[in-house]
């Protein structure tokens, strides 16, 4: 059995936890939200997931359970994206009348 | 081709960080939020690449997905978006919680051997079994929590729910056996592998940790929902990077890892603000009246009318707004724009304080006032309103209880004592819009409404705020 693969994706794991909490460590509380929700898009990237289970050459059962996995994510992405958008679009625009 | 797919996967990587890194600052989180969505498709687009997928169910799936959530996204209001998130977030959990069933049903369609060498064909890594399980049984215990806690989360914060903590004696020791069961019924799965007892265990911790989630989520009342929203937020990409653990992909490991990492940062903030510990937010129970209840409130409180309110406003010349979920309900942020900017043509200086918990999720308060068009220079955070407190002439209170408490900071006995508050008693005059005599959703008699120097303007807080208009249109 071949562990070094595993290491690696662990590896890759805790370096992006890190990378996380540098990233978002002073974020102004005006962009609570926005940052909410564009993190929650970004955590439909379970939709690789889904879209990997809808090979052909498994079994139906499981093609069946990922076509409801890949709406469900894409529910998430497409609507977290667009909610983020209109959101900071907001906040945007009063900038500009400034 | 997999070479092709992985580099793709290391860009779509790059995208995401640097978009959550640019929405992180106001001027550059629009295009943040663009280029994650990019790296989203970068993804999407080399996962598309892997041969041999069943083409009408990506389109169908997709297609559906983004209707659904496209259609949600454009037409829901600013004031349900505490929802509408809590929503969005159970929907991502679903899908990771789903995503680890389709690989649970290739292992018993297949048997495990078959299994472990279609992923080895897939990802050309070869795992031990027990690893795979184990990652099938991650994902789904956190994407169930997920799913049923933002399910529970939505249900209180549309109001479908009562807001109030649902407490019942013993909960704590049934939450308790249900997850050490689910962790046993997981432990069952793994060694069963595909034997008919590992399935029979896959089901049993669905079902668990279904349950765990609405165990979970029940007794936290509607005020500490900042703090569940971000923290379930967390939960999701936890699930997602547990997902890139079964099926070995990197862009899902990181990409759910980041996001599980902000989330987490954000509930820490969230419950920073109450000063309040996490275990103490997720167990307390808090607001369901068991506990210390501070010492009893002396005095009386003192109602005005909107015409006493409108000469006060008058002969200001410093106002400082303090809104609170109350404003929320009453979708009252246009009537208090409205009234800003009449006090501002008055020669009055305005500002509006916003406090970090303010509302049912972080930053809820910010959301509502940009949408009525404050502009961003009026919001002030906490500690700097605090600064100028003293020279303030009037604060107007919308709907705001406990974050305007004096007693965290006075009343050692008092649940909330050390909750930093926005201090609105030490300006010369308090105005309280508030819905009737009630106490907030801690439960707790608020001793600001009792100062010597606070008058209550009962009623719904929108009408309230358009009759001072009216006033001083007329």
């Amino acid at each position: 059995m071949e562990f070094a693969p595993l290491l690696l994706l662990l590896f890759a794991f805790t370096l992006a936890a890190f990378l996380g909490f540098e990233l978002i460590s002073k974020v102004p509380s005006q962009l609570h939200t926005p940052l909410m929700s564009g993190a929650n898009a970004i955590s439909g990237i379970t939709i690789v997931g889904a879209l990997i289970a809808l090979n052909a050459g498994g079994p139906g059962v499981a093609r069946w359970i990922g076509l409801l996995a890949l709406i469900f994510a894409t529910i998430n992405v497409v609507g977290g994206y667009l909610v983020t958008d209109r959101m900071l679009a907001m906040f945007r625009k009063k900038k500009g009348g400034e | 081709m997999a070479v092709l797919i992985n580099l793709l996967y290391i860009v779509a990587s790059i995208l995401f960080i640097f978009g959550i890194k640019m929405l992180g600052s106001a001027g550059t989180a629009r295009r943040g939020n663009l280029l994650s969505s990019l790296g989203m498709l970068v993804a999407v687009v080399a996962t598309l690449l892997y041969s041999g997928l069943s083409w009408w169910m990506v389109v169908t799936g997709i297609a559906i997905g983004a209707l659904v959530g496209g259609v949600a996204a454009v037409r829901v209001k600013m004031t349900g978006m505490p929802e509408l998130v809590a929503l969005f977030n159970g929907s991502g959990g679903l899908a990771s919680l789903l995503v680890g069933l389709a690989e649970l049903s290739k292992v018993h369609a297949g048997g495990i051997e078959g299994y472990l060498a279609g992923l080895f064909a897939q990802s050309g890594v070869r795992v031990p079994d027990w690893f795979a399980l184990a990652a099938i049984a991650g994902t789904v215990i956190i994407g169930a929590v997920t799913f049923t806690g933002s399910l529970i989360a939505f249900g209180k914060l549309s109001g479908k729910l009562d807001g109030k903590p649902v407490v019942f004696s013993g909960q704590k020791l049934i939450t308790a056996v249900v997850a050490l069961v689910a962790l046993f019924a997981g432990l069952i799965m793994v060694v069963g592998a595909d034997s008919g007892v590992g399935l029979a265990g896959g089901c049993a911790l669905v079902l668990l940790a279904l349950a765990i989630g609405v165990l979970m989520t029940l007794p936290i009342g509607g005020g500490d929902m900042p703090v569940v929203i971000s923290l379930l937020n967390s939960c999701s990409g936890v699930a997602a990077a547990m997902a890139g653990f079964i099926i070995l992909n990197n862009v899902l490991v990181v990409a759910g890892c980041l996001v599980g990492a902000s989330g987490l940062i954000l509930t820490v903030i969230m419950c920073r603000a109450m000063n309040r510990s996490l275990p103490n937010v997720l167990f307390g129970g808090f607001g369901s009246g068991a506990g210390p209840q501070g010492a009893a409130v002396e005095g009386e409180m003192k109602p005005a009318s909107t015409e006493d309110a409108y000469y006060v406003l008058e002969a200001a010349s410093h106002v400082v707004f303090v809104p609170g979920y109350g404003m929320a309900v009453a979708q009252a942020q246009h009537a208090v724009k409205e009234l800003a900017g009449i006090l501002e043509d008055n020669g009055c200086q305005v500002e509006f304080a916003i406090h970090p918990v303010a509302g049912r999720m972080p930053g809820h308060m910010n959301v509502l006032l940009a949408e009525a068009d404050v502009p961003y220079e009026q919001l002030w955070e906490m500690d700097a309103i605090n600064d100028v407190m003293e020279s303030v002439d009037v604060a107007v209170v919308i709907g705001a209880n406990d974050v305007v408490n004096p007693a965290a900071g006075e009343d050692p006995s008092s649940p909330i004592y050390g909750m930093p508050i926005i201090n609105v008693h030490q300006a010369r005059t308090v105005y309280c819009l508030k819905r009737g005599k009630g106490t907030g959703f801690s439960g707790l008699e608020n001793a600001l409404f009792f100062r010597e120097n606070t008058r209550m303007l009962y009623g719904d807080a929108k009408e309230t705020l358009s009759e001072l208009v009216g006033q001083f249109k007329g």
